[in-house]
């Protein structure tokens, strides 16, 4: 099997979880205006879908990219136990100073998930808040 | 007999919890669901309604004022909501879906035109969680 073939290898996992849009150095009536509903102070919530995107050859003794059951072991550490069934504004320390936007949501499970993962494998993170509503990172 | 549905959707907060319980006890009974400072879900509500089609029209009721009756007197209360916090027809009751599907139908029986019948209310929490309310 040539040793350069590269496969992409895809995991999906879950979270349900509450937020509220907002920057704090705006008033309320400016929060409303630029985030509408997104912005309610009582917090809304998603189902976030998460698709995980690791890149790699085949090792040639497992014909893995990467164990599934590893990369769904490590989601779960990084990912679904910090955040699933949590409120992201109030309950991580990740989004005390940041917006939880879909957008800086995916980065910061990015980051999350490349510090446990070979750096010789590419990474990417796809996560959709609704089903027509999703970010990519990196894009 | 013809049945027909229009599907909305709204994202909540809420959390599972009963203020006569201890927090030890909601926690063994609710698990995570219990989280004091709530979680969220993409609710899908789906909307059956039931008649004979209009001869003139051929519809059984005209379904984009069907999405705009479950708009007015569902999704607005519902839509980005804290569900335990700011739904009147929520309050004194557990948040579960179960009292969510139950509450929908009550609000929206009352302005279903005459000429069909509200037959069934689905409800989604998550893509493997729904339950089903047929007004009994």
């Amino acid at each position: 099997m040539n040793a350069t073939k590269k496969v992409a290898v895809f995991r999906r996992e879950h979270f349900n979880a509450a937020h509220r849009i907002f920057n704090p150095a705006w008033d309320d009536r400016k929060n409303a205006e630029v985030f509408g509903k997104c912005s309610n102070p009582n917090y809304h919530g998603h189902n976030y879908e998460l698709v995980v995107k690791v890149t790699g050859v085949p090792d040639p003794d497992t014909g893995y990219v990467m164990d599934m059951k590893r990369l769904s072991q490590i989601t779960k550490e990084e990912v679904l136990d910090k955040f699933d069934h949590r409120n992201l504004n109030l309950d991580t320390a990740y989004f005390r100073d940041l917006n939880p936007t879909a957008e800086h949501i995916a980065i910061v499970i990015y980051d999350l998930l490349r510090a446990r993962i070979d750096p010789a494998l590419d990474l990417k993170v796809r996560l959709y808040e609704t089903e027509r509503n999703f970010v990519e990172y990196p894009a | 007999m013809v049945y027909l549905t229009r599907v909305e959707h709204f994202n909540a907060a809420h959390k599972l919890y009963n203020p006569d319980w201890s927090l030890e006890k909601n926690d063994e009974v609710f698990g995570k669901c219990a989280n004091e400072n709530w979680h969220g879900h993409n609710y899908d509500l789906f909307v059956t309604i039931k008649g004979e089609p209009d001869p003139d029209t051929g519809f059984l009721f005209d379904v984009k004022r069907l999405s705009g009756i479950i708009r007015e007197y569902v999704i607005e209360k519902l839509d980005h909501k804290n569900l335990n916090i700011e739904v009147d027809f929520l309050q004194g009751k557990m948040c579960s879906t179960e009292n969510l599907v139950i509450g929908i139908w009550q609000q929206l029986a009352p302005h279903i035109p005459s000429q069909v019948r509200l037959h069934g209310i689905k409800l989604y929490e998550t893509p493997r969680i729904y339950v089903e309310y047929f007004g009994e």
